[in-house]
């Protein structure tokens, strides 16, 4: 198994907090002197994984393995990586010399080798004549480089960063960025980069990894996680995007926004339901013409720096953002249009909420832990367990949690152009998915209700 | 300006009232006279008695045997204390709660009920009563003082000092003489002092378990003295000297602290 490669190699990693999964069977391969990000959302499991690597977990099943050897058992201290920590972790007794020489002391390396290696290091961070400082008395940017000074000295196989940049101001991080970027250059090792912001991981990485409830959504270069999305949740937390609902007519045609548009997907079935991506930088604005796919008015239009971003509602009524140079104000009538390999299908995770359940009487079936009212459940034998299915549409969310039968958090929501899917998380850790046309926010508290009608059930082994 | 005056004189007289009893023995222990409160011309003698002839040796073995309990038991507390802080932290939040919980009721625990179980657990378990057992109570009743002032430094220490020094290399052992305690060192100091003052000032607790073997601590032997009628008179240095002392040394302490923040 073991490629000559590979540096890093996670196999079927899980890691569980009690009942909760922080990561459920993870594998990636990090190659030599690859530059990898673990991006996601916070809770998504990111931290974890790097945590493992790190040895400060210990995985609750599958295996690690550093440089060839499996290092799932052994302890932090033995093993050939380095940590750079979000909040820096300096030793606040120590100097800025001894705060790097920390490592190297331990060792027991000559004298004068350590101080020509923390200066090598002190060097290569620009913090020359900085050894005698006190470490509380250097800013945010000079304490963490001094952070990096302190994993690197010890040459380690990897670095590992988690969220190292986090506690910056914008400017400073982004210089902190490409002099990260030109150190992985000058020292040939890998790093493995953990870090929320999308921007940061398309400007570091050679591949990133995308990560939502502990589980990799994606890897690959930025460039393909970038045009070519795996799902919805990629396509939203990477770069902005027009995400909709269309319908797969045949190959290389594709149906949203009330229009049929020719595009360069195929492998799908005929009326299949998938999710459309568009980013607002591919879509064409203009004076209305014959040209245009699409016609609506612009709703809103904001200066970004560089380029303008118009929100259009078209006549059909769904809402598109798009970035232009050109400027259309507010209240103008435009036309729309996009080519064919800007469109980008991709496959629905899901079709409805499913859920597995057992038919408890002739008018109540049993499922999340609770029992509902359900029409269909007269024919079938008491006792069977079937599937339950539920539409997007037809779960009821209430404000409160007591109005509704059950409670649960927003998570994730998606604007889908004319409506919201929102992603709702019960108290038991099941996710329940809703359309809806109301606006609610991330880690709302919501009451959940399904009405007696609504709840589909089929026999399992039908 | 008159609001200012009535303030200030207000402060002295109060500073003046919570003083006044100190500086009267301070002033008299420079006098001769058995009563405290005759004034028979200034003279060294009492402070003479009390450190070179030796003629209370009673009260210079008690002033012996709490220095020695106080240090030893303040020693012990500091390290048990810090090992329960240090263990009490990398508890779960639920159980941390409840272990600090259990950890308070000795602080709170009216020191009469400490004494008097202290007292039966020694007599249930047949331990004879002395400078042991004085010294086991007086750890006993430290060491939560120790974990209070040791928690609130890790609390605040950043949460990955310890991992990085684990992820440089070094062993938990390591990691735990290089930089934790390193960083738990002002608690611990903190922790030390403040057990050493209360093991002297002990008295409840000490008069149980002390036994009746002779053995006497400064608070035990002045008590004995108060009830045969009559302070001695060197009493009178002691006291001025105890205060002195401890002054000197919150001097010190206030210094330090100053010269950290800065």
């Amino acid at each position: 198994m073991q490629n000559s490669e590979s540096i890093i190699d996670i196999g079927h990693v899980s890691k569980y907090f009690g009942e909760k999964a922080a990561l459920d069977d993870v594998s990636f391969t990090v190659r030599k002197g690859e530059f990898v990000t673990i991006l996601g959302p916070s809770g998504c499991g990111k931290t974890t994984l790097l945590r493992l690597i790190a040895g400060f977990l210990t995985v609750t099943e599958g295996s690690i393995s550093i440089a060839g050897t499996d290092v799932t058992t052994i302890p932090p201290y033995l093993r050939p990586v380095n940590t750079v920590f979000q909040k820096y972790a300096l030793f606040p007794h120590l100097n800025v010399f001894n705060n790097i020489a920390f490592g190297l002391n331990l060792k027991k390396r000559p004298s004068d080798e350590i101080k020509k290696r923390v200066n090598k290091v002190l060097k290569m961070v620009g913090m020359t004549d900085y050894e005698e400082r006190d470490v509380d008395s250097l800013s945010g940017g000079q304490q963490q480089r001094v952070a990096i000074a302190r994993a690197i000295v010890n040459e380690p196989e990897v670095l590992l960063l988690d969220e190292p940049l986090a506690a910056l101001d914008l400017k400073m991080r982004k210089d902190m960025q490409m002099e990260i970027k030109a150190m992985h250059k000058k020292l040939g090792i890998s790093f493995v980069y953990v870090t929320h912001d999308q921007e940061e991981a398309l400007t570091l990485s050679d591949t990133i990894v995308v990560m939502s409830e502990g589980k990799i959504q994606q890897m690959g270069t930025p460039k393909a996680i970038y045009d070519e999305p795996a799902n919805a949740f990629v396509a939203d937390f990477i770069g902005e995007s027009n995400i909709l609902n269309g319908i797969m007519i045949e190959d290389n045609l594709v149906s949203f926004a009330g229009h049929q548009f020719e595009c360069v997907d195929k492998g799908f079935e005929s009326q299949e339901p998938v999710d459309v991506v568009l980013r607002p930088e591919d879509l064409y604005i203009f004076d209305p013409s014959e040209a245009a796919m699409l016609t609506g008015k612009v709703t809103s239009s904001i200066f970004k720096g560089v380029h303008y971003e118009m929100v259009v509602l078209t006549t059909e009524g769904y809402e598109f953002i798009i970035q232009d140079y050109h400027c259309f104000d507010a209240g103008k009538d435009v036309g729309l249009r996009v080519k064919p390999s800007d469109i980008h299908v991709m496959k629905k995770e899901r079709l409805f909420n499913t859920f597995s359940g057992t038919v408890v009487d002739k008018a109540h079936v049993r499922f999340l832990n609770q029992v509902f009212e359900c029409a269909e459940a007269s024919s079938f034998t008491l006792g069977s367990t079937v599937s339950v299915y539920i539409d997007f549409k037809d779960v009821v969310l209430f404000d409160y949690e007591e109005d509704g039968l059950f409670g649960g958090d927003v998570k994730f929501i998606l604007y889908k152009g004319n409506h919201y899917h929102l992603t709702v998380s019960t108290h038991g850790n099941e996710n329940i998915y809703i359309d809806t046309n109301d606006v609610w926010d991330t880690s709302d508290r919501v009451g959940i209700t399904f009405a007696p009608g609504s709840i589909h059930i089929t026999n399992i082994n039908s | 300006m008159m609001k200012r005056i009535f303030a200030g004189s207000y402060l002295g007289l109060l500073l003046v009232m919570l003083y006044a009893p100190i500086l009267i023995i301070i002033i008299f222990s420079f006098t001769e006279a058995k009563v405290l409160g005759n004034w028979t011309g200034f003279s060294l003698k009492l402070y003479r008695s009390l450190l070179v002839t030796g003629v209370h040796h009673s009260l210079a073995s008690a002033l012996w045997n709490t220095l020695i309990i106080g240090l030893i038991a303040a020693f012990v507390s500091m390290l048990l204390g810090t090992m329960a802080a240090i263990g009490i932290f990398n508890l779960r939040p639920r159980a941390r709660k409840a272990v600090h919980l259990v950890n308070s009721i000795p602080v709170l625990n009216p020191d009469i009920i400490t004494a008097i179980s202290l007292f039966l657990l020694f007599v249930s378990l047949g331990i004879s009563q002395g400078m042991t057992t004085v010294i086991l109570a007086h750890i006993s009743f430290c060491t939560p003082y120790v974990v209070l002032s040791v928690l609130p430094r890790l609390i605040r220490m950043n949460e990955n000092l310890y991992e990085a020094a684990l992820d440089l290399g070094a062993t938990p052992f390591q990691a735990l003489r290089k930089i934790m305690l390193p960083e738990l060192k002002p608690g611990m100091i903190s922790g030390f002092i403040l057990a050493f003052t209360l093991s002297i000032d002990d008295f409840v607790v000490t008069l149980f378990t002390i036994g009746n073997q002779g053995l006497e601590t400064l608070s035990t032997y002045i008590y004995a003295d108060a009830r045969k009628g009559g302070l001695t008179p060197e009493l009178r240095p002691l006291s001025a000297i105890i205060f002195i002392s401890v002054l000197l040394m919150l001097l010190v302490i206030n210094r330090r602290a100053a010269k950290n923040k800065s």
